[in-house]
C-alpha cells in the first residue's frame, strides 16, 4: 500500500517537474511547479516527516510560489524569446544537473562523508517523541548557533535586497498617517476679513502653507472672529 | 449483527474507508447547511442592523431563501468568456471550494473527536488556508479580464501579507501550549481560555481573519466601486456559486480556528455541572456562531479600507505587534518557568 502511494506521488512529481520546463505558457509552468511541491510534500508525509511536509506547503506553496505566480502573471513573456537563450544557458544547466546526479549516486551508494555520525547521541528521534519536537530539539538546543547564523545570512540577504531596490522618490507624495490624524482646524482653515474690492493677495495673502511639507501658521484661524457680514463688506 | 458491523467497520480495509466517509459526511453536511443558512443569517442580521426586514417571502421568516438562491444559481447558464483559459477558469472555483472543505478534516469537535487527529493540525490548517489564494489568483488570471486580474492580484498580496501575522499569532499560542495538535491546544485552555491572557492577539487574529477571508472592511479583491466584482466578475451560475460557498465556508473555517485557538474550542466556559451537561460539539458551534455574528456585525459597521492603508496595517502595525507579543510571551513563559516541557530534553 505504502509502495503504491509512493509510486503515485513519485510519478506525478517527475511528470510535473518535466512539465515545468516543457510547458509553453510560463503560468502553466508555475502551476506545475506547485503540483510538484505538493507531491514532494506527500513523499515527506510517507517518510513520516509530517512537519517538513507542512512546512514545504506553507513556505513554498503558500508564499514563494504565490510570489512567482504573481510576477509571472504580470510579465508578458514571449516563449520564442525565452527559447533563444537556450543554447547559451544549456551548458550551465547541464553542469547543475550533473552535480545533482552525482549527489544522487552518492546518496544511493550509501556513501557517508562522516561515518562517525551514528555516534552522536542527540541525532535521531527518541521513542514517543514527535518529529516536530525532535527537529526543534536538534535545531534549537544542539545547533542553535548554526541556526542563528543561517538566520543572519537571510537577514543580510533581505537588507541587501531592500538596499538594492529602495529608491527615494522626492517627487512622490508620501502619506503620513500620524500627521493627518494630528491635523486640527487651526492648521487648515483661515478666514480673512476682506474690505470690498480688495483681494486677499493685496492684503498679503493667506498664511496657509505653500508646500505640502510645510505646516500652516498656528493660530491663523480664529473661531471667534466675526464672520463677513453685509456691514463689514460696506467698509 | 452489531458485532459483525463493528468488526466490518473497525477491522477491514473497506470498513475503514466507509467509516472515514461517514465521518466526513458528519462534518460536511452540517457545514454546508450552515453555509446555506449563513448567507440568510447575514442578510437578516444586516437588515436588522439597518432597520430593514431582509428576506421574508420564501417560507416563514424567509428560511427557504437559501434554497431558492441555490436553485436559481444551478439553473443559470455557465458563461465562459472568450479568450479565457477554459480548464483553469473552471478549476479555480472547485479549488476554492474543496480547500475550504478539506481543512475541516482536522478540526476537533470533542475530546479527540476529529476526522484526522494529526500531530501537526495547526500547520495543516495554516497550509490549507494559505492555499486559498490560488483559487482567487487563478480565477483572476484565467478570466482574461483586467478587472478580474486586478482583483486577483490585490487578493494575493493581501492574503500573503496577513498570513504572516496570523502565523506569528499562532506561534504565540503554540508557545503556551507546547504542541501542534489542535486537541492539545483546546485541552491547554481547561483553566483559562487564551482570549483572556492574550486578548490583544485575539483581536489581531480576528482582524487578520477578516482580511484572510476577504471580508468587509477588507473586501478589496471584490471592491465593486472600482473593480466591478473583482476576481469573480466573469463567473456565473455554478462556478460563481462555488466561489460563494467557498467564501462562506472559509468564514466558518476562520471562526473555527478563532474558537479553537482563543475561545477554548469544545470546552464549556466553566467546568461545572450545568455547563458540562451540554456536549462539546454544541459549545464549538455556539462559539463559531458568535465569531460569525462578529464577521457580519463588522461588515454592517465599517466602511471599506483603502488598499494602501490595508497593506500598511498588515505590515507596519500587525506584523511588529504580533512579533513583539511572541517574543514577550516566550520571555514571560521562560522567566516564570511556565513554558511547557521546560527542562525536558
Amino acid at each position: 500500500m505504502t509502495a503504491l502511494v509512493f509510486y503515485v506521488f513519485a510519478t506525478i512529481l517527475v511528470l510535473s517537474a518535466t512539465m515545468v520546463i516543457s510547458a509553453r505558457n510560463p503560468v502553466h509552468s508555475v502551476l506545475f511547479l506547485i503540483l510538484g511541491f505538493f507531491n514532494a510534500a506527500g513523499l515527506f508525509l510517507l517518510a513520516g516527516a509530517e512537519f517538513l511536509a507542512m512546512l514545504l506547503i506553507i513556505v513554498y506553496v503558500g508564499a514563494v510560489a504565490v510570489l512567482f505566480l504573481f510576477v509571472v502573471m504580470m510579465l508578458d513573456i514571449r516563449v520564442s524569446e525565452a527559447r533563444e537563450g537556450l543554447q547559451r544557458y544549456a551548458p550551465f544547466g547541464a553542469a547543475v544537473g550533473a552535480v545533482l546526479f552525482a549527489e544522487l549516486i552518492l546518496a544511493f551508494g550509501h556513501w557517508r562523508i562522516a561515518p562517525a555520525i551514528d555516534a552522536v547521541p542527540h541525532l535521531g528521534q527518541a521513542a514517543g517523541e514527535t518529529n516536530t519536537a525532535a527537529l526543534g530539539d536538534l535545531i534549537y538546543t544542539h545547533y542553535v548557533l548554526l541556526f542563528q547564523a543561517c538566520g543572519l545570512v537571510l537577514l543580510v540577504a533581505m537588507i541587501g535586497a531592500i538596499v538594492l531596490t529602495l529608491r527615494e522618490r522626492p517627487t512622490g507624495r508620501r502619506q503620513d498617517i500620524e500627521r493627518q490624524h494630528a491635523r486640527t482646524v487651526a492648521d487648515t482653515l483661515e478666514l480673512r476679513r476682506l474690505p470690498l474690492g480688495r483681494s486677499v493677495r493685496e492684503l498679503g495673502g493667506f498664511a496657509r502653507p505653500t508646500s505640502y511639507s510645510e505646516a500652516a501658521a498656528k493660530g491663523s484661524y480664529d473661531p471667534h472672529a466675526p464672520v463677513l457680514s453685509d456691514e463689514s463688506r460696506g467698509e | 449483527m452489531i458485532a459483525t458491523l463493528s468488526n466490518f467497520l473497525f477491522h477491514t480495509m473497506l470498513g475503514h474507508v466507509v467509516l472515514v466517509a461517514l465521518e466526513t459526511l458528519a462534518v460536511l453536511v452540517p457545514l454546508l447547511l450552515g453555509v446555506a443558512y449563513l448567507t440568510l443569517a447575514e442578510r437578516k442580521v444586516m437588515a436588522a442592523m439597518q432597520l430593514r426586514k431582509g428576506p421574508n417571502v420564501n417560507g416563514p421568516f424567509g428560511v427557504l431563501q437559501a434554497f431558492a438562491d441555490a436553485i436559481k444559481m444551478l439553473t443559470k447558464e455557465t458563461v465562459i468568456p472568450s479568450g479565457a483559459n477554459r480548464f483553469l477558469f473552471l478549476f479555480a472555483p472547485f479549488l476554492t471550494f474543496s480547500l475550504a472543505m478539506v481543512a475541516w478534516a482536522v478540526i476537533p469537535t470533542g475530546n479527540g473527536i476529529a476526522v484526522a487527529d494529526i500531530n501537526v493540525g495547526v500547520l495543516y490548517l495554516l497550509a490549507i488556508s494559505s492555499l486559498g489564494v490560488y483559487g482567487i489568483l487563478i480565477a483572476g488570471w484565467a478570466s482574461n479580464s483586467k478587472y478580474a486580474f486586478l482583483g486577483g492580484l490585490r487578493s494575493a498580496a493581501q492574503m500573503v501579507s496577513y498570513e504572516v501575522s496570523i502565523g506569528l499569532i499562532i506561534v504565540s499560542v503554540l508557545l503556551a501550549v507546547g504542541s501542534l495538535n489542535l486537541n492539545d491546544i483546546v485541552l491547554a485552555q481547561r483553566h483559562v481560555w487564551f482570549c483572556l491572557p492574550m486578548f490583544p492577539m485575539f483581536i489581531l487574529f480576528f482582524i487578520s481573519a477578516l482580511a484572510e477571508t476577504n471580508r468587509a472592511p477588507f473586501d478589496l479583491p471584490e471592491g465593486e466601486s472600482e473593480l466591478v466584482a473583482g476576481f469573480f466578475v466573469e463567473y456565473s451560475a455554478l462556478a460563481f456559486g462555488l466561489f460563494f460557498l467557498g467564501e462562506y465556508a472559509n468564514m466558518f473555517l476562520m471562526s473555527g480556528m478563532t474558537s479553537i485557538l482563543f475561545l477554548g474550542g469544545w470546552l464549556p466556559p466553566v467546568g461545572i455541572a450545568p455547563f458540562t451537561w451540554i456536549p462539546g460539539p454544541i459549545w464549538l458551534i455556539v462559539k463559531i456562531l458568535f465569531c460569525l455574528f462578529c464577521f457580519i456585525w463588522v461588515r454592517a459597521t465599517f466602511p471599506r479600507y483603502r488598499y494602501d492603508q490595508l497593506m500598511r496595517l498588515g505590515w507596519k502595525v500587525f506584523l511588529p505587534l504580533s512579533l513583539a507579543w511572541m517574543i514577550g510571551t516566550a520571555g514571560f513563559l521562560m522567566a516564570t518557568g511556565l513554558l511547557p516541557h521546560q527542562g525536558v530534553s
